[in-house]
């Protein structure tokens, strides 16, 4: 049994999921491995050499690998794997992982699992269906396992190691096909969404994107992230990638607030795993009581001030 | 240009979902069934292009049950030209097998786009499209929330992906999964209904097509989410602060 964990980051630094996803590797056999595709990634590689079950850092770095064209890193992948014995190969469950997986999975004519959140042995996972309304267990008889991993369901790996890195050579040459045009990052100051330990969102409740302030005054004082329902990113009150739910971002808090949202099923998906779930909602039979370990049946707008004062 | 738009036929997306007692699935018997509506989401897009004149044909295509020629014709009635129904009795077929049948329609269609919903609502997987464009060798757009022509055989499409927006072009013949935010689909207006009832569906039996669908992956069981103990309601901010601070010990 071996793995091999497909490294997220952004060139300068290692994503959270990345290491939740090394855990989750680890728990397959003592043999993990991680590979990193990308350009310039001096300082990323640093922080990776620190992560604990690491037997051996691959690095490729190649200006085309500068951005994560699915095409490019896909090619890379396997003519990698082609002449190593990895039985598994596992990816964070993002929108890169997401894209990604698939390809490597069909290019070795396996069937790739979606965003395993339990590892009952080396070919059998648990995996969300129905948006979270069922939970599925699912054996793969296929020769190498390519799974992707739900990074909430895993605590991110210990960082006091010092691993090895081995510089791989790449001839890959560009996919022509498909060309990088743009990326708008939607830039905040705040933690992010997936890895916070306390979360603030808001709903249609909430109006416009204007009366979100309300909700930042709190987010400062609690060090939270913000996010939102589909609802309210729709209408355009906050950027898309704040959605939290079936859809956007599966999060798993210790505290999940959540502010003129309704809780339909496909939002509560999204936030099942928190520990503590808040709710100030003015509609008492609104579905999110349900879910609430506390909820405040109250007008947003007269309570968020009140709140924000509270917590000083 | 042509398009297939793939189409799959789930819960409808409000029905409360229950597992079958012998762990063996959820209960589909007399279940709402629609569109996933991702799906949606694609055949809307095609007509849009339709309508503006990037594209001359929209041919919808789906997996399943006889059943599924409801779904079919749920496009149709959108604004599909006419359908497929590839025939199966067996309901859970795996994407990589789902990809294969599709590249086999592909091969015999030729169209200029594929377009499909980036998930299915009942599975979740999120992988269809990414499985097609490797099998088929196309560039794959997923998760567009923006789809562009340009003049030279190119489409500028925006991805919502975590952290931004990413814009990337790809080359036509190309696969498009789509987000929620692409647009808003319509709903198929009575007359549209009763024409989309003339539309020609082809109907071809899954074992026609001479393909290896061994099954790759079983479900072994299929179980209730663990429960989330039952909370309480404060009555008011003092009590929700001083429960989060001396019980959840968050604050
Ligand atoms: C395929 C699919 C995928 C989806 N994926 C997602 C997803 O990932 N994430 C997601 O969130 N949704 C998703 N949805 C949408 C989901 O079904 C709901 O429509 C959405 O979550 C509703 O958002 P909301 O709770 O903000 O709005 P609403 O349901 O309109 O709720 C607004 C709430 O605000 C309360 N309110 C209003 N004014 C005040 C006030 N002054 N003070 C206090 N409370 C107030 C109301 O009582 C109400 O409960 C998806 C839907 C589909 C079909």
């Amino acid at each position: 049994m071996k793995t091999l964990v497909i490294v997220e980051h952004n060139n300068d630094s290692i994503k959270q999921t990345t290491y939740s996803t090394v855990t989750a590797a680890s728990k397959i056999s003592e043999d993990v491995y991680a590979l990193i595709l990308g350009h310039n990634l001096d300082t990323a590689v640093d922080e990776l050499k620190k992560c604990d079950h690491l037997k051996k850092i691959y690095l490729v770095d190649k200006e085309i690998l500068s951005k994560p064209i699915a095409e490019n890193f896909c090619d890379e992948i396997v003519k990698f794997l082609k002449d190593k014995d990895f039985t598994h190969v596992f990816t964070p469950s993002s929108t890169f992982g997401k894209n990604l997986s698939p390809k490597i999975a069909t290019e070795l004519d396996v069937q790739q699992i979606s965003d395993i959140i339990n590892i009952i042995d080396d070919n059998t996972f648990e995996r969300p269906i129905y948006a979270g309304n069922a939970i599925a267990k699912v054996k793969s008889n296929d020769s190498i396992k390519v799974v992707t991993v739900r990074s909430t369901c895993f605590e991110p790996c210990k960082l006091d190691s010092q691993v090895e890195v081995e510089n791989m050579s790449s001839e890959l040459s560009k996919n022509e096909l498909v060309n990088f045009v743009n990326y708008d990052e939607s830039k905040s100051d705040r933690p992010e969404l997936t890895s916070a330990k306390i979360i603030i969102s808001g709903g249609r409740g909430l109006q416009n994107g204007e009366n979100f302030k309300l909700l930042e005054g709190i987010a400062d004082k609690l060090g939270a992230a913000m996010g939102a329902s589909r609802a309210a990113v729709d209408a355009g009150f906050v950027p898309n990638d704040w959605q939290v739910g079936q859809t956007g971002k599966i999060v798993a808090p210790d505290l999940y607030i959540a502010v003129g949202i309704s809780g339909a099923i496909q939002h509560i998906a999204g936030i099942k795993d928190s520990k503590f779930i808040v709710c100030i909602n003015k509609d008492e039979e609104a579905p999110i009581f349900k879910f609430s370990d506390f909820g405040l049946v109250a007008d947003l707008f007269e309570a968020l001030p009140v709140l924000e004062k509270k917590l000083q | 240009m042509k398009a297939l738009v793939c189409v799959k036929r789930v819960i409808d997306y409000n029905v409360r979902i229950r597992v079958k007692s012998d762990k063996s699935g959820v209960e589909k018997d007399n279940v709402k069934m629609s569109m996933n509506p991702f799906d949606e989401i694609a055949v809307e897009e095609a007509v849009r292009l339709k309508e503006k004149g990037t594209l001359t044909e929209i041919v919808v295509l789906s997996i399943g049950t006889e059943s599924s020629q409801e779904t079919i014709r749920t496009g149709l009635a959108m604004g599909g030209d006419r359908g497929i129904l590839v025939k199966s009795s067996d309901e859970d077929i795996d994407p990589l097998n789902v990809g294969k049948i599709i590249k086999n329609i592909c091969d015999k269609e030729n169209p200029d786009l594929i377009i499909l919903g980036k998930q299915a609502i009942d599975d979740d997987c999120n992988q269809t499209g990414q499985i097609l464009a490797t099998l088929l060798k196309y560039p794959q757009a997923t998760f567009a929330s923006k789809v562009e022509k340009n003049n030279d055989n190119t489409l500028n499409v925006t991805r919502e992906v975590d952290g931004g927006l990413e814009t990337i072009k790809v080359k036509i013949p190309c696969v498009i999964t789509t987000d929620l935010r692409l647009n808003e689909p319509r709903y198929a207006s009575l007359p549209n209904i009763m024409k989309a009832k003339q539309k020609k569906i082809d109907i071809l039996d899954i074992n026609e097509l001479s393909l290896d669908l061994k099954k790759r992956v079983e479900i072994l069981e299929v179980n209730d989410p663990p429960e989330r103990k039952p909370g309480i309601v404060v009555p008011d901010i003092d009590s929700l602060v001083d429960k989060l601070k001396n019980e959840a010990k968050i604050l």
